[in-house]
């Protein structure tokens, strides 16, 4: 299957200060494409754009070779978006929360799936416990069970490491790195600092500040 | 993170990436009603809150204005439904707040499925747990204010009908001030003239009834407001949380 | 086509179009109004019931109208920012909702005026006065919410749907006040319904009309001016044209 995003001449301008100018991105599958820049250079600007939240800017998009405008279904039903919020209900349980975001999807989804994904984030034993209860870390979990759940190529995540233990971090990364070498493709920001390897490439952005004022 | 431990082979993941999501609006529709109801009977409180609002407004006007059964039963039609509306418009704040605040929006904007439609589904939560119950209880409090009788069935279904629309209108506003930190008050501002032929011709079924006039033709209006708005706040509701989402 | 409504939408191009624009409108605004109102308080004739007081229709009527107008206006220019991106528009609409918000008060206090020698009362829910206090509130309403957004482009394409829904609910809104007022208060004496005015006296009135428009769109041309070049003021052809002042 192809997978391949690609930005052309992007630029962002938010009430008259350019976020960034002339970016030309060329994201393919296999890759790991790490954003990354001071606070306020844009990065989760960027992943807005790249994920199609934000559709006010310059320059154009293409996710496999055609104009975002027309892909946008096709695009949509290949990703996987975690943003700086994890998107859980307190007042649902893990699998509930799970469970309606299986059906956004459009997918039915049966509830061992939803137990399997649990279990794979360190869940077991805290499916039916209201979210609330769970720690923020457990919370982000719960999200991150996302990722085996509804299986996507392209995954955009707006730093998914936030408030993760030691082991957790350490499991994400190879997670990532393994959807990359499955021939997915992993959009990431993110403080914490990721192994090198093959598939690692990095966007860096602005300066930060006013130094992207023109 | 699964798979760490036993690292999946190359072809399993080729295959599990290739699971391409197969529609189904249906699917999504029906979970994100049962998620919406789920979330508000386990907050009971905000469910029952605009009832026990609608209920004081409504003893309030007695003690303020008049006991006298006759002036109430003048002014009872119009009183019901100024208090109805209120009390619907209160609860309107909290329509898309929670899935602002914990990101269930972005998610939802990030859906193949159409947001107007998901946004529909929230609205028609909103209605069945906010305006139903208030045109269901309207009765009662007609009978406090001496409502003559002849005029509750009307009355209820006027309500019915016209919080249908308010609910849809309402979550314009609603969805305008998401981003908004105190959004409270200035969605009242917003919502609030737009309420205004709803409530002359929700009241004046009412009025219609209780004079013995044919309440044909109100309800009728009533229903075509309702088809109107069903017709563009979907959008307008989608473009709007589209805007706040940008904040 | 899609160049031209581009070129248009370009503030540099609209401020140098507008500049040619703007004094031609200011000068059919003042002769506009000046022959009006001399005509409309002088020369015309005072009206067989009310005297000399129904000369308030020579600025109520036009207010009025100009009130609804820039509603609808506003909305168009939501639209075309909504839709083409073009953020002349969307500043002109920031320029229009206070204007539209004043000629919406001048219509009411005038009405209000009015009031006195017609009802013996400053206010009477008539249909024409609710409705435009209703409007007065929608002025408010897209005030508001544009000031609220801490982002000038969300701040922007909010108040533009607001508008645009707004619009749409204008003549609903219109519709449901008369059929309220016709149902409560059947057969009273409305003061703007006159099918029989003499020519001498709706000719001041449309110039009186015709007037006010020509200085809303001179006043909408020079503060959407002062607009673009407070919005523009890091570009660089502003930073020209100041230094070619100096």
């Amino acid at each position: 299957m192809p997978l391949r995003l690609e930005a052309r001449e992007l630029a962002c301008e938010r009430d008259d200060r350019w976020l960034f100018e002339d970016l030309d991105l060329d994201i393919r599958a296999g890759e790991i494409v790490r954003v990354e820049g001071p606070n306020g250079s844009g990065k989760t600007t960027l992943l807005k754009i790249l994920s199609g939240q934000l559709t006010d800017y310059r320059g154009e998009l293409f996710w496999n070779g055609m104009p975002m405008r027309r892909a946008r279904g096709d695009f949509l039903a290949s990703l996987l978006y975690l943003g700086h919020a994890p998107g859980i209900k307190a007042a649902l349980t893990p699998l509930e929360n799970l469970a309606w975001y299986q059906a956004l999807a459009g997918e039915t989804g049966d509830e061992r799936a939803r137990l399997v994904a649990l279990e794979g984030v360190g869940l077991a034993g805290f499916e039916d416990v209201p979210t609330g209860q769970l720690s923020a870390g457990q919370q982000r979990r719960v999200a991150l069970a996302r990722l085996d759940l509804t299986p996507r190529p392209l995954w955009v995540l707006d730093e998914p490491f936030t408030a993760i233990d030691r082991d957790g971090v350490v499991a994400l990364e190879a997670r990532l790195v393994a959807h990359a070498r499955a021939g997915g493709c992993v959009l990431v920001t993110t403080h914490h600092e990721l192994r090198a390897t093959d598939e690692l490439t990095r966007i860096r952005l602005g300066r930060g500040g006013d130094d992207g004022r023109h | 993170m699964a798979g760490t431990e036993t690292p999946m082979t190359d072809t399993e993941a080729a295959m599990a990436l290739h699971r391409e999501p197969h529609g189904g609006l249906v699917v999504a529709l029906r979970a994100t009603l049962k998620r919406d109801l789920l979330l508000l009977l386990r907050r009971r409180s905000e469910v029952l809150n605009p009832l026990v609002f609608f209920a004081l407004v409504i003893t309030l006007f007695p003690i303020g204005i008049s006991p006298d059964p006759e002036l109430l039963a003048t002014i009872a039609p119009g009183l019901l439904w100024v208090a109805a509306l209120l009390a619907a418009l209160l609860s309107l704040d909290t329509l898309f707040r929670g899935d602002y605040d914990d990101g269930s929006l972005e998610q939802l904007l990030l859906t193949p499925q159409p947001l107007a439609a998901l946004g529909l589904a929230k609205v028609a939560v909103h209605w069945l747990l906010t305006g139903l119950p208030l045109a269901l209880m309207a009765p009662v409090l007609g009978i406090m204010l001496s409502l003559p009788a002849g005029s509750y069935g009307v009355l209820a279904l006027s309500l019915a009908l016209g919080t249908a629309s308010l609910s849809l209108i309402g979550a314009i506003g609603a969805a305008l001030t998401v981003g908004l930190a105190r959004g409270g008050v200035l969605l009242s501002l917003l919502v609030l003239p737009l309420y205004i032929p709803v409530l002359i011709f929700g009241a004046g079924a009412v009025q219609a009834a209780i004079l013995g006039d044919g309440v044909a033709a109100h309800l009728a209006i009533l229903g075509a407001l309702l088809a109107v708005t069903l017709m563009f706040a979907p959008w307008a509701i989608a473009a709007s949380l589209r805007i706040s989402i940008n904040g | 086509m899609w160049a031209f409504i581009h070129k248009l939408g370009s503030p540099k191009w609209f401020y140098a179009i507008s500049a040619r624009l703007q004094p031609w409108f200011w000068a059919a605004a003042a002769l506009l109004l000046l022959v009006g109102s001399v005509w409309g308080l002088a020369f015309a004739p005072a009206d067989y019931q009310q005297g000399n007081s129904f000369r308030i229709i020579y600025v109520h009527v036009p207010a009025a109208f100009l009130a609804q107008s820039i509603f609808v206006s506003m909305a168009l220019a939501g639209l075309v920012f909504m839709v083409w991106k073009i953020k002349v528009a969307d500043m002109a609409a920031a320029m229009m909702a206070p204007l539209g918000a004043a000629m919406t008060f001048i219509a009411l206090f005038s009405g209000a005026v009015w009031g006195v020698p017609t009802w013996g009362t400053w206010w009477m829910w008539d249909a024409r006065l609710t409705s435009m206090l209703i409007l007065l509130f929608l002025y408010f309403g897209v005030i508001a919410l544009r000031g609220a957004f801490a982002s000038r482009d969300s701040a922007s394409r909010a108040a533009s749907v607001l508008a645009m829904v707004g619009v749409i609910n204008i003549p609903i809104i219109k519709y449901s006040v008369d059929w309220w007022y016709t149902l409560h208060q059947p057969a009273t004496f409305t003061v703007t319904s006159r099918p029989t005015m003499p020519v001498e006296m709706w000719l001041p009135l449309l110039i009186m009309v015709l007037g006010f428009y020509s200085f809303f769109i001179a006043l909408t041309l020079m503060r959407t001016r002062s607009e673009i070049l407070r919005r523009e003021s890091t570009k660089r052809w502003v930073r020209d044209l100041a230094a070619e002042e100096r």
